[in-house]
């Protein structure tokens, strides 16, 4: 037993890279470092638009605002990334906590209501909401598991949206609800068009902290719950973990982070509609969180971004750039039509040569690459055990 | 010791586990009939039987994960499993304070202030309703002392029967496969733990303190079933044997009482199992633990056992001492069938 737990020890007064001990580092202070990462970032990529090739595209205030409408999309598969990616419960029907985020400020801060109840606080009123009714569809399915939750969330999914839809006496219907005040801070307002920082600032905001808390509650006694049922549900069970407790906190706080970024988009645009949530909404995002990397959330984060943007500025360049110069075929096609033709080959490819996602978390990889069962295989088991 | 004298009172002093009759029906199949049982206080039960005489059934009515069709189980003179009665009452229950909320609102003339009062009596029934379920599904404990109250019995499920103090193994080991030996442990000691979500969101110096000691403690027990220094392999990594072992250690996390053993040497050679027997002695004499085992390789548990309980076919054919039912004609036949005695 002692000879193999040396054989490790070599490669490790190697000295560890650079990356290595960068990972060392930011593990063990990471809210600090997810702090420094989080904004170093955000400066980056506001600053990265003033060179040439992006420069060409459009002017830095569009591409800031961009990020900020990219960064709700970010908070929402931080969110769904606890649901599905550290507590493996399949949610297709998330734009609903969205959704009802949204409408929450919508309904406290527009003239339709006549009420206007500050942004800062709302923030967690539809936080509070939307973890509500997470709740309330989690109480009810968590009896089921994979598909026929799925099935489930994706009705509840549907639901919000079509109540909203035809609630019109009470939500105005397909119109949506207009005039929603932007935040403020004393007395001053957030500009609505023109100077794009404000939000841009929030929004990253949003984003870190978010983010420290939910790298906090991974490393938790919460954390790890989440994990073991994800593994075996019955184990975690029979170990103490009160499954139905831990899955509806997994339900509650994910749908939190969807209210929270719902909140956000409302006093952004100022309008909601019920269009804004519809499946496609929780299909991309449950995209992002599986071609980001399910349950890293650094992983997540990046793919979320990297997904919003070829959704919504490389297939915009593409059809500009082939509208300008001429190729015989590729000029005729509209490549925003074309997006989730990319992101149904994407998906496949993805899931083909690297299912754990562009940036695993270390756990996933272990999950499902074939690497260590080779090796499990080659080494033999002395009692025949399969690997699995 | 044994269960002569089923209605007799326990002595719940020494007895820990005490099942009464306990009978499990799949359809028309009897898996479990009428099973008595008593496990003294640091003493090492053990049901044996040939495959399909339903001890994996029994356990699993005891470890809460299936519910008995008649009889009961006490653990420590409280009973914790029982036949399920008016559940569909609880349902019924649910929707009442909803109800009360509305009638009481309307009664306050909501009914008469137009669009707007009656809004507000959906929303306030709405919250009502979602209170309800929260409170349901949590189950505080005073939630189920007024259902049971009411009439209305819940078996206990497998989270309430560890927090009892019972720990549990599986036949087929439920490791959880891509977690590190140490995190496996850790979420065996998951009742241990005393960290909240404040904790958790503030990253408090107390959950730090904790989850140091627990990281400690789990060391330790790694230790004691001999995987010393396997801390950070995965749980899939590791050979057979240990990962039984790895499982025991889990089993140990939350500081049961009684510890339930499904077929622990299952699939290993006589080396390994003889290890085994001897760490399940060890762990009674050390921890005090009492022990329900469960095999069906005879040799193993003659060795360790006070008392046997021997099953076919989901009924009790025999039990005594290891020297009794190994002289028991009706146990050899069970086994070699009939004619071989």
């Amino acid at each position: 037993m002692s000879a193999q737990s040396a054989i490790p020890a070599p490669s490790q007064t190697n000295g560890p890279g650079m990356r290595a001990q960068v990972a060392a580092f930011s593990a063990r202070h990471r809210s600090t470092s997810v702090l420094v990462g989080g904004s170093l970032v955000a400066v980056l990529l506001a600053f990265v638009v003033l060179v040439p090739p992006f420069s060409s595209f459009s002017p830095q205030n569009v591409w800031v605002d961009g990020f900020t409408n990219a960064g709700v999309y970010i908070l929402l598969a931080l969110g769904l990334n606890i649901v599905v990616g550290m507590s493996g419960l399949l949610d297709l029907g998330y734009a609903a906590f969205f959704a009802i985020g949204a409408y929450v400020y919508a309904f406290a801060a527009s003239p339709f209501t006549g009420a206007d109840l500050p942004f800062w606080p709302m923030l967690f009123v539809g936080a509070g909401m939307a973890a509500m009714f997470g709740i309330m569809l989690g109480a009810p399915t968590l009896r089921l598991r994979g598909d026929y939750l799925a099935i489930v969330t994706l009705g509840f999914g549907e639901i919000v949206p079509i109540t909203i839809l035809n609630l019109s006496d009470y939500t105005e219907g397909p119109n949506g609800i207009g005039g929603i005040s932007p935040p403020s801070i004393g007395d001053v307002p957030f500009p609505t068009t023109g100077n794009p920082w404000p939000y841009y600032v929030t929004m990253v905001g949003l984003i870190i902290i978010s983010m420290i808390l939910i790298y906090r509650l991974q490393e938790s006694r919460l954390g790890r719950s989440w994990m073991a049922i994800r593994e075996d549900e019955l184990a975690a069970s029979a170990n103490g973990i009160n499954t139905v407790t831990t899955k509806l906190l997994a339900f509650a706080l994910g749908a939190s982070t969807a209210g929270l970024a719902g909140v956000f988009l409302a006093a952004k645009l100022q309008t909601v509609t019920p269009n804004l949530f519809r499946f496609d909404v929780s299909f991309t995002v449950l995209a992002m969180v599986v071609l980001g990397g399910m349950g890293n959330i650094w992983g997540v984060a990046i793919g979320a971004f990297i997904v919003y943007e070829i959704q919504n500025v490389v297939l915009k360049q593409l059809n500009l750039f082939f509208d300008n110069v001429q190729v015989p075929i590729l000029s005729d096609i509209n490549f925003i039509e074309y997006q989730y033709l990319l992101f149904g080959v994407a998906l496949v490819a993805m899931m083909l040569l690297r299912p754990e996602g562009l940036f695993p978390s270390q756990r996933r990889k272990r999950e499902l690459h074939t690497e260590e069962d080779a090796e499990f295989g080659e080494l033999g088991d002395p009692m025949g055990a399969a690997p699995e | 010791m044994g269960s002569e004298s089923p209605a007799a009172p326990a002595a719940s002093a020494e007895t820990i586990l005490q099942a009464r009759q306990v009978t499990k029906r799949f359809g028309g199949l009897v898996a479990v009939r009428d099973i008595n049982l008593d496990i003294p206080q640091g003493g090492i039960v053990s049901i044996i039987g040939p495959n399909g005489a339903g001890k994996t059934t029994f356990f699993n009515v005891v470890a809460g994960i299936i519910d008995p069709t008649a009889g009961t189980v006490a653990f420590k003179g409280t009973t914790l499993i029982s036949r399920p009665r008016r559940v569909w009452l609880e349902s019924v229950l649910w929707v009442v304070p909803a109800l009360v909320v509305a009638i009481v609102a309307l009664a306050l003339g909501a009914g008469g202030a137009g669009d707007n009062g009656l809004l507000v009596t959906t929303i306030l029934v709405a919250v009502a309703l979602v209170v309800t379920l929260v409170v349901a599904t949590i189950r505080p404990a005073w939630y189920t002392t007024f259902l049971s109250r009411l009439g209305v019995l819940r078996s206990a499920r497998p989270n309430d029967v560890v927090s009892a103090g019972m720990g549990r193994t599986f036949q087929n080991i439920r490791l959880f496969q891509n977690m590190t030996a140490l995190e496996n442990i850790l979420v065996g000691m998951h009742l241990q733990l005393r960290s909240n979500m404040v904790d958790h969101f503030a990253a408090s110096r107390r959950q730090q303190r904790e989850e140091a000691a627990a990281a400690e403690r789990a060391r330790e027990l790694l230790r004691l079933v001999g995987l010393r220094g396997r801390d950070d392999e995965l749980a899939k990594n590791l050979p057979y044997g240990d990962q039984r072992r790895l499982e025991l250690a889990r089993a140990l996390g939350n500081r049961p009482a009684l510890l339930l053993l499904d077929e622990p040497t299952a699939g290993m050679n006589p080396n390994e199992t003889a290890q085994m027997t001897a760490l399940i002695g060890r762990l009674r004499a050390d921890l005090g633990l009492s022990v329900l085992l469960i095999e069906h390789d005879m040799r193993v548990v003659m060795g360790i056992s006070d008392h046997i309980l021997v099953m076919d076919h989901g009924e009790l054919i025999s039990e005594g001492t290891p020297e009794e039912v190994r002289r028991d004609p009706k146990v050899i036949e069970a086994y070699l069938g009939t004619g071989a005695s």
